[in-house]
């Protein structure tokens, strides 16, 4: 609840930023509500394959003669979604591993850091592509043999291990606030008081966070769902029946050719993912400055 | 000094090491066949050409011969391009690659820097502005919409460049560019952040004070401090690019490096994929040991631990 007060206390200061919000919450309720409506199933197969916009089909059809629209509305659904789930999964790696460095301090410290900084000079996206591709059917029979069939592998894996590699940034700036805060005066009453550890970090120390939890939480949003759409573009990643954003852009430029051009199928999902996503970077980058306490005003 | 560096080699070993073994057993211990994805080979056969890759016995026996050849350079041959070893097709590729990387790389440094310079002294004006928001937009489209849309401009519209292929010089100029773009961003709003504190410290009034031009000012003193921000994003960066040219390479039908990792590791390919991951992580991890060389070097502030 307090967060969601710090960011509506921000957000309404600035014209800008609240255009960013009301067109994220937009793409959102078009995801999720709208796509019942277009009249289409995200999953139809028609002969009208390839046309251009007209009134039957607002954004044309594709080359399965789906309905455009329907589908990228799915894909919405899918990138949103990934890219949701993910920044919680880096979120919550991200401030544990970040609260425990920086609480700890010494050589324990030191050796956590060592650890992200050995991270950070690895190609993570090209290891999570070694593990996507291979852990696949694994995990298929898996979930197959826990009865959950409905579920597909692929997206667990995306979303788990896109998330377990953009939590870096997040881990080295909770690390830099806890350092400072553990200095402070209220930490050492309450360990005078005689409070756990771990009571200190959860009640004492994470409310301190908050504010700059929002705001990396917010611009992990946006490098998760590039990830996840840079993957399924080379093929690597999701695959149908499930599409996103990634796919959908993957399609239109595989078709590119001298002869016909197919600008459609580029340029509506193309379009709307950079919108989405300069919304979700311009939304971070105004959060951070109003509440990273490193950003000098 | 040296002390440091030999240590920092030295910690990149183990490091190294678990990455290679973590890469062959996955791909290894995947379900896929390697030699061929579609028609079923005759057991026999089968049998055979495993023998010829060493990759039969236990996974164990297979691991360990591998990292034997990794030991004594030879990364193997690929089970998916027959016949051709994983060196060779990295001798090949690597350089091609390389100079897609370096040319983005050159790019995103001096539009970067320019535009971000720029921005900087027209702190809050409209051109500043302007540049920011523009930036912003750089660093949110992904590079695989720019690059196709680029092309339809570009290539089949106007007719200006080529669309696709490798070789000669016009080839190079769209893909390094679509690379280029969200490195640019970044660096434009680090040398703007950098320039815009550097431009209040004493220093510069100091400079100011002295009678100095102002473009003395900004260029002899305050550029040369506010761009050592840069030298610290220059690690991601590289990473970054590393991995951002698989998709451009893909889509310009550049023979480089990424396109055949995507295809091996699509493939199951276990001395490819494994090759480029040694290849890519030893690049990055000598890339951010020379940055932080670099960084020490120049700063004289920061000590090397």
């Amino acid at each position: 609840m307090k967060s969601i007060h710090l960011f509506y206390r921000v957000v309404k200061k600035d014209a800008l930023l609240v255009v960013c919000v009301l067109f994220l919450l937009a793409v959102l309720a078009l995801a999720f509500v709208g796509i019942h409506f277009t009249g289409y199933t995200y999953d139809q197969i028609s002969d009208a394959s390839l046309l251009p916009p007209s009134h039957a089909h607002w954004f044309g059809t594709d080359a399965n003669g789906h309905d455009l629209l329907t589908r990228i509305l799915f894909g919405a659904q899918i990138s949103l979604f990934v890219a949701a789930v993910g920044a919680l999964v880096s979120l919550t790696v991200g401030v544990t591993y970040g609260m425990i460095s920086g609480y700890a301090g010494g050589r324990i410290d030191s050796l956590m850091m060592r650890l992200v900084e050995i991270i950070y000079s690895l190609p993570t996206l090209v290891l999570v592509i070694v593990l996507v591709t291979s852990l696949d059917s694994p995990v298929a029979n898996l979930l197959k043999s826990a009865g959950l069939t409905g579920v597909n592998p692929r997206l667990v894996l995306i979303v788990l291990f896109l998330g377990l590699t953009e939590w870096l940034t997040m881990a080295r700036i909770i690390r830099g606030q806890v350092l400072v805060l553990k200095q402070q005066a209220f930490v050492q009453a309450s360990l005078a008081l005689g409070q756990s550890h771990v009571r200190i970090l959860w009640r004492h120390l994470f409310p301190n966070l908050f504010g700059i939890i929002v705001v990396y939480l917010t611009l992990t949003i946006p490098a998760i769902m590039l990830d996840e759409s840079f993957m399924s573009f080379l093929h690597v990643g999701l695959q149908p029946p499930l599409a996103s954003w990634g796919t959908l852009v993957s399609d239109a430029a595989f078709l590119i050719n001298p002869i016909r051009l197919y600008w459609w199928m580029l340029i509506f999902p193309g379009g709307l993912m950079t919108l989405t996503l300069l919304a979700l970077n311009f939304l971070g980058d105004g959060l951070r400055d109003a509440l990273d306490p490193r950003v000098r005003k | 000094m040296t002390a440091i560096i030999l240590r920092r080699l030295l910690q990149a070993i183990p490091v190294l090491f678990i990455v290679v073994t973590l890469t062959f057993l996955l791909v290894r211990s995947a379900p896929g066949n390697p030699f061929s994805t579609e028609k079923k080979i005759p057991a026999e056969i089968m049998e055979q050409l495993e023998k010829q890759y060493d990759l039969h016995g236990s996974l164990r026996h297979q691991y360990l011969q591998y990292m034997g050849k990794v030991l004594h350079g030879d990364l193997s041959i690929s089970t998916q391009y027959r016949n051709r070893t994983v060196n060779e097709i990295i001798a090949q590729t690597l350089p091609v690659s390389m100079v897609l990387g370096s040319s983005a790389y050159f790019l995103a440094l001096v539009f970067g820097v320019t535009f971000g310079g720029w921005a900087a002294i027209r702190h809050n004006q409209w051109g500043d502005r302007s540049i920011m928001l523009t930036a912003l937009l750089g660093l949110s489209i992904p590079s695989f919409v720019l690059a196709p849309m680029l092309v339809m401009l570009f290539a089949l519209k106007l007719n200006l460049l080529p669309a696709y292929g490798w070789g000669s010089p016009d080839q190079i100029i769209l893909p390094a560019i679509c690379l280029s773009i969200p490195f640019a961003a970044t660096i434009a709003r680090l040398t703007r952040g950098s320039l815009l504190e550097v431009l209040q410290l004493d220093f510069i009034r100091t400079a100011r004070a002295k009678g100095l031009s102002e473009d003395a000012v900004l260029f002899r003193h305050a550029l040369k401090v506010a761009i050592l921000p840069l030298i610290g994003y220059s690690g991601p960066a590289a990473a970054g690019i590393l991995t951002g040219s698989i998709v451009i390479e893909t889509l310009f039908g550049i023979p480089g490096i990424g396109q055949f990792f995507v295809n091996s590791a699509l493939n199951f390919d276990p001395f490819m994929t494994s090759g480029v991951v040694i290849v890519f992580s030893v690049f990055l991890i000598l890339f951010n040991l020379f940055a932080d060389i670099l960084y020490f070097v120049v700063d004289r502030r920061v000590k090397l631990e």
